[in-house]
């Protein structure tokens, strides 16, 4: 079987979730799920990613050059394909860099390329049959691919739980030498980080957005506390706003912000179209609602009749109390 | 002693003096006036000149008779004394103006009917000037804007003019009462007044008072004449014409361009108000005749909303734009764009097309057109606001500004009621988009199903092959799209056989009876309601409690006059406490707008719906019932946002009616 | 500057909804509602916006069949000088790579400064932008939130990353870059507006005209094969939590946990 590399995308050397997720991905492609973590960047911070990538894989191939201290996409695939042996598979995350470089990279690398994998069936002979959505997610599709001259296969986060039993080991091999001068007719600048102090809902990945049904000013303090419980940020619908209870930054829709979150926590919100639209990226959904007949149920993906001024306070010493355990036992790990 | 023609003054003979000064003061004028006519020939044309009866009757009921002033109580009545003054002084302006040419004119009307009739015209006009400048700077009326000089100036003058007639008859009737039996003047008028107070005078004195006297007013009139031209009070000779040439066809919106036929659009290089000579010549006529009296505004529910939109502002401001570019010396300038400087695109976006303006302007000065005109050049610029982009795709695919599928469009009705498929169907039930496709809107529709089910009768619904009625995407300034969707449901209804339309939704039938042609008469359900609560065909049970109140929908109420069938059908329910709102009838306060105006959101201060649910709470009342599922919508949707939840409901006339009908 | 847009028509998924037909094969086409990528559309709005600060013209191009004309032509109402049509029953069945490939050999029949294809289409591939760049050794940027055109030959672009943050790239031209949706604010077309471009003739290219051999693209070419379409089992609607207030929340929490909504 060719060799399955995993493109581990890090921030400043802290690597990403999907680092965790894509060894399950290659479990399903290969049993014997022999998979070798691929790393660019430059310096300390590389080392840094090595280490914490230890417990996950056994082998970590490293290419370590000054101009992959910024994540490139044009001159990280020149360098994977320096480095990459024929017919290898890659998995590479589905995200900002993997839509990035995973096209140009199968062309270049001569192999098909599978976007947005959200689950893999299994191989038949060298062909392997993995699963897409189409449509925002509407509709799945099987699709099939020769892997006989390898692939690049972008996986999507969150598809692919990580595996619990982890064969780690980490020892680190050094590929930065194979790899040639990179050329970049794309360069890096800066970066403008998203706008701090009041918060931005646009970057949040947890939502708990209220509606018409937290009923007073005062309520909203319910939501702001299970908010801090998850370490979540609130939104809201247009309702709020009007009824000044919430600042304008604040609100999901066509006339408010547009939001890509994991998760939405919609509570009393009635699910009308306008609010609808500014949810974006398909997130994790649960509607809380008194009217059980409220439009929010047929777009949540689970749903929840009670009172929200009665069940979101409860939900929050709920949460408290899981993190707090949680935090005992990885304290405790 | 009394001539001016032949006094001299400063070495002048009076006679050429005032043949000069007329002539001057004429001459200004009619540059003055031409220069103000220029840009309404450079205009787009406006077909005005037809149903000259028609528009005589308007003129008698609006100019003559003052119809709309009396709205404003006090104001009115001021009004109506001035202007009755003017009309009975007219003739004795021409005469003082004629006696600076010739002795001939002295002493004509001093006596009899007319000359008591003058002098109290002219004392009043004098008061009510007084009064309208102590009503501006003291008691401030909110609608009059911050205090300017410009109509105190204008007031003054008018006072001026008044008083130096008084002061020009009374010096003349002094003279005489010292040489003789002086003539009769009306007790307690200026002029007799005035004559009092010179009585004691020396006759020089007297002569130069009388001299100066007429000096004053003939600097006054003319100066006033030349000055009109210039601001508000242009309307003293506009309102003639503006009121003339007004719109008599109410609810229907005016054509792309007049002449150009529906088929023929194509040809039409672009479309609707981009520059200032796009407007046609009536609508420029009208930014001259606004006298800034701020009523409109006081009505605008998108003014009180908080919007960025002033009916008064809009017209102020045009008219200032007008003057700018077509200066009175200086040569004109042309084509500057008029959205993005003079009006901002929220300003005219924000307009729900209610027409509380047009039915408050005492000069019939038009709203809507102009609006929608203007909306027209945007849309075939391509700046549709972006929050009306995907319902006006909607619309164009589906049919429905929602993006619903048009084979659910009959899914409301439940099987219980049938498609009206090619011949058999009676009365044809338009349901249009909002109760076809709202949770809440269809059982509206549910309701007068079953009322026209009780009626007897057979009807149907198109089903599927409705599309939504195109009303608001008219003024919305789609009229390309408004044409496809007319076409289709005109072909569709005309294939249904049916010889009258119902329906339950007012932007649906003022569009199937104003902007729809060759389609049988549609009327609302109120209206067959009414008539069957009338002729006991519907009998109700008592309603045991609440307090009820009618808001009127835009578009059944003001815009075609439906007011009184509603409330029949209220005060035919046993039981029924029913209140009056402060602002009713065509004084109501749009619940913030049906069609497209659902979609489009406005920087406001505070929702219309939310201003008129406290105003139902003002009036006592616990149950709102309103006749248009949009206003319905709204409503419930303000009542949340207001917190009343609990205090006040709403419901329709039809579902109402469905509620307590018995059998 | 010559900008190329590449733009593809396809089902309007807020309009429409998605089923799967009766035999399963495909999603039923009937109903469907077609319309521009929305994507492609602030591409073209972005492209007509560069071409009027610097002066050049905007191309649009499809790959398709007579009924993808629509789309040409509702981009040409909104202000692109030219609509191209790529058309040939070899083409067919093609995968994102064949197309990518059928749209290299258009390019390279034309000179273009400025490539721009929208991020991604109905299928969320988000691949044939990149994949064209790569075919044709030009530099590309993928979800490009803001462009500004610099002396010499060169952009300053702007990428949307992780966290709402901006990623300020200089690229060289030509290139290719994919953007992002909201980069702009489209204008408005309406159906006055392509009648205005109904008689405007749109050329159609086939395999030929592009010096393509039959196995360029197509069905037989294509290496990711689309073996049927089926619905998730979640289906549509939420489940209900049934249970009393603590049964379902447990439920939650673990729901919670599993999609990383507890940080």
């Amino acid at each position: 079987m060719a060799r399955i590399f995993a493109y581990i995308v890090h921030n400043g050397g802290v690597p990403d979730d999907t680092a965790a997720e894509l060894p399950a991905a290659a479990r399903k492609i290969d049993p014997a799920w022999a998979v070798t973590a691929i790393v660019t960047g430059w310096g300390a911070n590389l080392d840094k990613l090595c280490e914490s990538l230890s417990g996950t894989y056994q082998e970590i191939w490293k290419i370590a050059k000054e101009p992959l201290a910024h994540p490139n996409a044009e001159l990280v695939r020149q360098a994977l394909v320096s480095v990459l042996p024929a017919g290898s598979i890659l998995l590479v995350p589905h995200a900002h860099f993997g839509v990035d470089l995973s096209p140009g990279l199968s062309i270049k690398m001569n192999s098909p390329y599978v976007p947005d994998v959200v689950d893999i069936e299994g191989m038949e002979g060298t062909w392997l049959k993995a699963v897409r959505q189409e449509f925002g997610g509407q509709i799945s599709v099987h699709v099939r691919c020769n892997l006989a001259t390898g692939a690049v296969l972008n996986i999507r986060p969150g598809a692919f739980r990580p595996a619990d039993r982890v064969l780690g080991g980490g020892q680190v091999v050094d590929k930065s030498a194979e790899v040639g001068t990179l050329t970049a007719r794309r360069r890096y600048l800066e970066t403008i980080a998203a706008e701090t102090g009041d918060v931005d809902i646009t970057k949040e990945p947890v939502l708990i957005s209220i509606g018409r049904g937290i009923g007073e000013q005062e309520n909203v303090a319910i939501a702001e506390d299970l908010a801090e419980a998850m370490g979540a940020a609130v939104s809201c619908s247009r309702p709020v706003v009007d009824a000044r209870w919430m600042d304008k930054s604040r609100q999901v829709g066509s006339s408010g912000q547009t939001v890509r979150p994991k998760v939405y926590l919609a509570c009393g919100i009635s699910g009308s179209f306008q609010h609808l639209a500014g949810i974006k990226g398909n997130p994790f959904i649960v509607a809380i609602n008194k009217n059980p007949k409220a439009p929010i149920f047929r777009v949540a993906e689970v749903g929840i009749v009670d009172d929200m001024l009665e069940f979101l306070p409860a939900l929050a010493s709920r949460v408290r109390e899981e993190t707090s355990v949680a935090g005992k036992e990885r304290r405790r790990s | 002693m009394d001539s001016i023609a032949e006094a001299t003054y400063w070495l002048i003979r009076g006679r050429e003096l005032f043949l000069f000064l007329h002539l001057l003061g004429l001459a200004c004028f009619a540059a003055i006036a031409a220069r103000r006519l220029a840009p309404l020939l450079r205009a787009e044309r406006d077909f005005r000149f037809d149903r000259p009866l028609a528009r005589l009757g308007k003129l008698v009921q609006f100019w003559l008779a003052q119809w709309r002033h009396p709205r404003y109580r006090l104001a009115g009545v001021l009004h109506i004394l001035i202007f009755a003054g003017f009309l009975l002084l007219a003739s004795r302006a021409f005469t003082v103006l004629a006696m600076g040419l010739s002795d001939r004119f002295i002493d004509t009307g001093s006596g009899g009917f007319y000359g008591i009739v003058r002098h109290y015209a002219t004392t009043v006009v004098f008061l009510c000037m007084g009064t309208a400048i102590v009503r501006r700077l003291v008691f401030r009326p909110a609608r009059y804007g911050r205090p300017s000089a410009d109509p105190i100036f204008l007031l003054s003058l008018i006072a001026i003019l008044m008083a130096a007639d008084g002061v020009f008859e009374g010096s003349q009737a002094a003279m005489h009462a010292q040489a003789g039996p002086a003539e009769f003047l009306a007790p307690w008028s200026l002029a007799w007044i005035c004559q009092s107070a010179f009585a004691g005078a020396a006759l020089a004195t007297l002569r130069n008072l009388h001299l100066g006297a007429y000096l004053a007013h003939e600097f006054t009139f003319f100066f006033l004449l030349c000055y009109r031209p210039f601001g508000i009070q242009f309307h003293v000779e506009t309102s003639l014409f503006s009121i003339y040439f007004a719109k008599l066809d109410r609810g229907t919106v005016k054509p792309v361009r007049w002449g150009v036929a529906d088929q023929q659009l194509d040809t039409v290089p672009s479309f609707g108000v981009k520059k200032l000579e796009d407007f046609t010549w009536k609508h420029i006529l009208d930014f001259y005749s606004c006298a800034d009296c701020g009523r409109c505004a006081e009505q605008c529910p998108a003014n009180a909303a908080g919007r960025p939109l002033s009916p008064r502002a809009l017209s102020i401001k045009s008219r200032d734009y007008v003057f700018r570019h077509y200066p009175v010396w200086g040569p004109s300038s042309d084509g500057t764009p008029l959205v993005g400087g003079l009006y901002s695109e929220d300003e005219i976006w924000s307009c729900t097309t209610c027409g509380a303006c047009e039915a408050e302007c005492p000069l019939l000065v038009e709203y809507i057109d102009k609006i929608v005109d203007l909306r027209r050049g945007l849309v075939d610029d391509g700046k549709a606001p972006q929050p009306l982009h995907k319902p006006l795709k909607a619309l164009e695919g589906r049919g429905n500004p929602f993006g619903k599928l048009e084979k659910k469009r009959a899914d409301w009705a439940q099987g219980a009621v049938p498609i009206a498929n090619g011949g058999g169907v009676e009365t044809l039930f338009f349901a249009d988009s909002i109760t076809s496709y709202d949770d809440r809107a269809q059982s509206i529709g549910r309701a007068v199903a079953r009322i026209l089910g009780r009626l007897g009768g057979n009807f149907g619904i198109l089903g599927a092959k409705e599309r939504d009625s195109g009303h608001d995407v008219r003024r919305f300034g789609e009229e390309t799209l408004f044409l496809a969707l007319r076409d289709h449901n005109t072909e569709a209804i005309r294939a249904s056989g049916a010889r009258r339309i119902v329906t339950a939704d007012p932007h649906a039938f003022n569009a199937l009876k104003h902007d729809y042609k060759d389609v049988p008469p549609v009327e609302h359900a109120s209206q067959a309601i009414a008539r069957a609560v009338r002729t006991g065909q519907i009998r109700m049970k008592p309603v045991e409690n609440g307090v009820y109140t009618y808001h009127d929908p835009c578009y059944l109420g003001r815009h075609n006059g439906i007011y009184q069938d509603p409330r029949d059908v209220l005060d035919a329910i046993p039981g029924l406490r029913r209140v009056e709102m402060k602002r009713s009838r065509d004084r109501s306060f749009c619940c913030g707008g049906g069609g497209l105006a659902l979609f489009y959101e406005a920087q406001e201060e505070q929702r219309m719906g939310v201003l008129r649910v406290r105003m139902a709470a003002e009036a006592g009342a616990s149950v709102m019932v309103t006749a248009c599922p949009f206003c319905l919508v709204n409503i419930e949707d303000a009542i949340k946002v207001a917190g009343m939840e609990g205090q006040m409901t709403a419901i329709d006339l039809a579902e109402l009616v469905d509620r307590q009908m018995v059998s | 500057m010559e900008i190329l847009v590449c733009a593809k028509r396809v089902p309007d998924t807020a309009e429409n909804e998605i089923q799967l037909n009766r035999a399963g094969t495909d999603i039923e086409r009937d109903d469907l509602v077609y319309s521009v990528n929305e994507p492609d559309n602030y591409a073209v709005e972005e492209a007509l916006q560069i071409a009027a600060r610097t002066g050049g013209k905007v191309t649009v191009v499809t790959v398709g069949g007579d009924e993808d004309e629509e789309v040409l032509r509702r981009e040409m109402a909104m202000g692109a000088a030219r609509g191209v049509l790529i058309s040939d029953d070899a083409f067919q069945g093609s995968d994102g790579r064949g197309i990518a490939a059928i749209l290299k050999a258009y390019v390279q029949s034309e000179h273009y400064d400025l490539i721009l294809t929208g991020v991604q289409a109905e299928d969320g591939c988000a691949q044939v932008g990149g994949m064209l760049a790569a075919m044709l050794d030009y530099p590309f940027a993928s979800l490009v939130t803001s462009i500004e055109v610099l002396d010499g030959r060169k952009l300053k672009i702007g990428r949307e990353i992780e966290g709402g943050s901006k990623e300020i790239n200089a690229i060289d031209l030509p290139c290719v870059l994919s953007i992002q949706t909201g980069i702009n604010e489209p204008r408005y077309v309406g159906m006055r507006g392509i009648r205005q471009v109904a008689s405007v003739p749109i050329p159609t290219l086939g395999a030929a005209d592009l010096g393509l051999g039959p196995d360029a693209a197509g069905e037989a070419a294509a290496k990711v094969k689309r073996v049927d379409y089926f619905v998730p089992p979640a289906g549509k609607g939420a489940e209900m939590l049934q249970g009393s207030r603590e049964e379902i929340m447990e439920k939650l929490m673990d729901l919670l946990k599993a999609k990383g909504g507890l940080n």
